[in-house]
């Protein structure tokens, strides 16, 4: 069975490249897409992006919910931006084509209509490459990754141990809700929304109590066995570098440096095709 | 020798206190040494414990007074960090304590947080999984592990560092019976090959001592009442007095008025057959089983709950529970026992509603409840959960107990009857104004019994009833059941895998392995049957050896014997002092 945005253990060059890799390339591809305005070069991400997700065998299943929560997401998103700022593509690109008068200020020009595809494109970049780095970077190595990037491994840690214990959170979850269940609470769709949402807080109350319990075992746990001792630890789980990691960090860098230079050539990071 | 622990007139005091938890002990451990320390609940051996790995006094500060070192050393200067290259603690909470989300990581967190490179790791993590069998399991995640599993992963997490000193803080008490023995015997096995010390605190002194000790160092109110090898404890009376519970052998030796002398071995039942030291108390056993005379129980006919042909598969082809049938009769006080994960929670669900049945009918007073929800079977089959805080949702009593009856919409007046009604009958009623962050564990207990009891079930399902209680508050807890089975006449279900608990308070037992009941039957008869007992994963009762060495023909009548006299003398006794 396959659940929803979890690590999925398969043999793929995306899977045996190291978390540290799959890591700088997610978050290096991330802020590239965020800064460029430039079409061209957004295309040539999305077209990558769907190229390396198709070679991860990522399967709908795993990450068909989440794509479609940020589908609407971004769709909302779309909306708002012509809403709030409908001159924001004449702004950017210096003409007005208008296309259709909506109502009063509101009119739909061909400039806006390019900065929201804009909008979307870089969307639709980034999520695949996220999507990939969740679901065949080992959680195990999440920690490990993060710590090698230079984030202290108290956080990278705090992240496994949570990861560690959403499966138990989940258990308890469901044996506390059946107990209030038998007890009378109406927790189906039964019962009106204000009443379940009351109804809630007598299953996060126990289970809130219960993992705190939890906590102040595993964290003595933890102390008991030199958690914390030095400033740095070592990751059993890590995965040591190989030339397929070398190859794709020199490959993100240099793709990085080609499409900085091509988005700010002329002086802007929008890509104009009005003049 | 230079003893490896040594405390000289020690005392601590936690900050938040009053009084010291320990007070002025001497005691010195020697390496190599197997110590059992035993006491009951608040008697300060877990803060004995917590002395010796650094828990105290580095994460749960107070004050030292006295000495105390550690393989020669003085544990304030180590720090909790330098203690635990010396001392290993296995945790009694054995799934709360993994840390890696697979086996292999947890063995390897504490040679991560030394810095230890990755290869060296890969090579010490396998060697340690080699020793304590769980190669095969290394990728796994530890919450998928059996019980018995995850107690050999939890040692092996420790034994990594080479620890000079094991220290197991009640390694028994989340394990089925057959489970737990073989985690004593594999300390027992890293005792003997290792040669390192081991300290195990435990309350259950039989299951404890399946491997022997060298010695047993008895704890109560922060001091040491004993220390003194196995046979020379079990020849006095300072256990009953401590509240702690003797081997069973031992106490029926002493109902049937036999004298137990030190030189007798009467540590380990079969030390004493083999010895033949069990010879001379022969006489007296017999005479005094022959004398006991057990009364026939009569049983209610009224059938309340009736299970038919019960088929559950979470994923079709993998059944959980198969073709399972039975009975329960009004007024009855009954267990359900077996492995961890064989099924009796299953079962539990599927009576309470939780889940639905593939095939098969539940019917209650006769009337098919499949199709009622859960809401509607709770009105008459109550389900106490084993950990009370996993159940109070409230912050005052009177609010806990009342809250069944709120959401049925009874009206106000009805209520406060009710619930003062309930908690009269609890214990609780001094209490009904109290937060119940007031409480203790046991009294907690009781709020979420009178919680369910409020609503005047036809049963009360229990699942684990006992766990982690000591031999006093399981004495409470399980008398107030048995006190509410008798003067209301509601029907008892627990599920449970302490076999005392379903030797002395229940008078059915269902046996469920794989997913199968395997008997349906008087605890007396499971517990004297070899091959039932094993496939089960419980364990032949004491008193069985007891009976055949002393040549008793029917050792499942002689156990009755035994409970019969117990609850009719025994109890008594205990009550009065």
């Amino acid at each position: 069975m396959s659940r929803v945005l979890s690590y999925e253990e398969k043999d793929t060059w995306i899977h045996r490249l190291s978390g540290v890799t799959k890591l700088i390339f997610f978050l290096l591809w991330s802020v590239t897409s965020m800064i460029s305005y430039d079409t061209r070069v957004l295309l040539v991400m999305l077209v990558l992006s769907l190229v390396i997700f198709a070679m991860s065998k990522t399967k709908w299943q795993q990450v068909g919910t989440v794509f479609k929560f940020i589908m609407l997401f971004l769709c909302i998103n779309l909306i708002a931006i012509f809403f709030f700022s409908p001159g924001q593509g004449t702004k950017i690109y210096g003409t007005e084509t208008p296309l259709w008068h909506l109502f009063g200020h509101y009119t739909l020009t061909e400039e806006q209509l390019f900065y929201e595809f804009n909008v979307m494109l870089k969307y639709l970049t980034v999520i695949p490459a996220v999507f990939m780095f969740i679901v065949t970077t080992n959680p195990s190595e999440f920690a490990a990754s993060m710590n090698k990037v230079g984030i202290h491994y108290n956080v990278g840690y705090s992240m496994a141990i949570a990861l560690r214990y959403i499966p138990d959170v989940q258990d308890d979850f469901s044996k506390i809700k059946h107990a209030q269940e038998a007890r009378g609470i109406e927790m189906s769709k039964k019962a009106p929304f204000v009443s379940r949402i009351k109804s809630m807080a007598s299953i996060i109350f126990p289970l809130v109590f219960s993992s705190m319990d939890r906590i102040d075992v595993v964290s003595n746990a933890m102390e008991l066995r030199g958690f914390g001792k030095h400033k740095k630890r070592t990751w059993y789980s890590a995965r040591p570098f190989k030339r397929n990691d070398y190859l794709t960090l020199a490959f993100v860098i240099l793709f990085v440096i080609a499409a900085f230079i091509i988005t700010f050539r002329d002086g802007s990071r929008f890509y104009n095709p009005f003049v | 020798m230079e003893p490896i622990i040594e405390f000289k007139n020690f005392s601590f005091k936690y900050r938040s206190q009053k009084e010291p938890t320990i007070k002025d002990i001497n005691l010195a451990i020697y390496p190599g040494e197997k110590v059992l320390i035993v006491g009951p609940s608040g008697s300060g051996k877990s803060t004995l414990a917590h002395c010796i790995n650094g828990l105290v006094p580095f994460s749960y500060k107070g004050e030292i007074t006295g000495s105390y070192s550690i393989a020669g050393q003085n544990p304030e200067k180590l720090g909790i960090f330098g203690l635990s290259k010396l001392v290993g603690t296995v945790l009694q909470d054995t799934d709360g304590q993994f840390i890696g989300l697979t086996v292999a990581e947890d063995i390897a967190f504490a040679l991560e947080n030394d810095m230890i490179p990755q290869p060296e790791m890969f090579e010490r993590v396998a060697r340690v999984a080699e020793t304590v069998e769980v190669q095969s399991v290394l990728g796994n995640a530890p919450g998928a592990l059996s019980g018995g599993q995850k107690q050999r992963v939890s040692m092996a997490g420790v034994m990594i560092d080479r620890v000079e000193i094991l220290l197991f803080d009640e390694p028994l008490a989340n394990l089925d019976p057959a489970t737990g023995k073989r985690a004593i015997e594999l300390i027992d096995q890293i005792h003997r090959e290792e040669k390192t010390t081991v300290v195990i605190i435990e309350h259950r002194l039989e299951d404890a001592l399946t491997c022997g000790a060298d010695r047993i160092i008895v704890v109560g109110e922060g001091k040491i009442v004993a220390d003194m090898t196995p046979d020379e404890l079990l020849s006095k009376e300072i256990l009953q007095r401590e509240g702690i519970r003797e081997p069973l052998y031992v106490t029926a030796l002493k109902y049937a008025g036999c004298r137990i002398a030190a030189d007798s071995l009467p540590s380990d039942i079969r030390k004493m057959k083999e010895s033949g030291s069990l010879e001379k108390y022969k006489g007296q056993v017999g005479e005094w089983f022959r004398q006991t005379t057990v009364p026939e129980r009569k049983q209610n006919d009224e059938v309340v709950l009736e299970v038919k042909n019960l088929d559950f598969a979470y994923t079709s082809g993998k059944p959980v529970l198969r073709d399972v049938s039975f009975r329960i009769h009004k007024g009855e006080m009954l267990s359900i026992v077996g492995k961890n994960g064989a099924g009796k929670s299953t079962l539990s669900n599927l009576i309470c509603g939780f889940l639905m049945p593939n095939s098969g009918s539940i019917s209650l007073h006769g009337e098919d409840i499949l199709n009622r929800s859960i809401k509607e079977r709770g009105e008459s089959i109550g389900l106490v959960m084993q950990n009370p805080n996993q159940m109070i949702s409230k912050t005052m009593i009177f609010e806990e107990v009342a809250l069944g009856l709120q959401v049925r919409g009874v009206a106000p007046e009805e209520i406060e009857k009710r619930v003062h009604e309930t908690l009269k009958i609890c214990g609780l009623y001094p209490f009904r104004n109290w937060p119940i962050s007031a409480l203790s564990y046991g009294q907690k207990k009781r709020v979420t019994i009178a919680s369910i009891l409020v609503m005047n079930p036809d049963i009360i399902i229990l699942d684990e009833p006992t766990a982690g209680q000591d031999y006093r508050h399981y004495t409470e807890i399980m008398e107030f059941l048995k006190e509410i089975n008798k003067n209301s006449g509601i029907t008892i279900v627990m599920i449970t895998h302490d076999m005392h608990l379903m030797l002395e308070y229940t008078d059915r037992a269902l046996v469920i392995a794989e997913g199968q009941l395997l008997a349906d039957e008087k605890p007396s008869e499971v517990l004297t049957d070899d091959v039932l007992t094993q496939k089960a994963y419980l364990k032949r009762t004491s008193l069985y050896d007891l009976a055949v060495g002393c040549g008793i023909g029917q050792p499942s009548d002689f156990v009755d014997c035994f409970i019969y006299y117990e609850r009719e003398n025994g109890r008594k006794k205990e009550v009065e002092s």
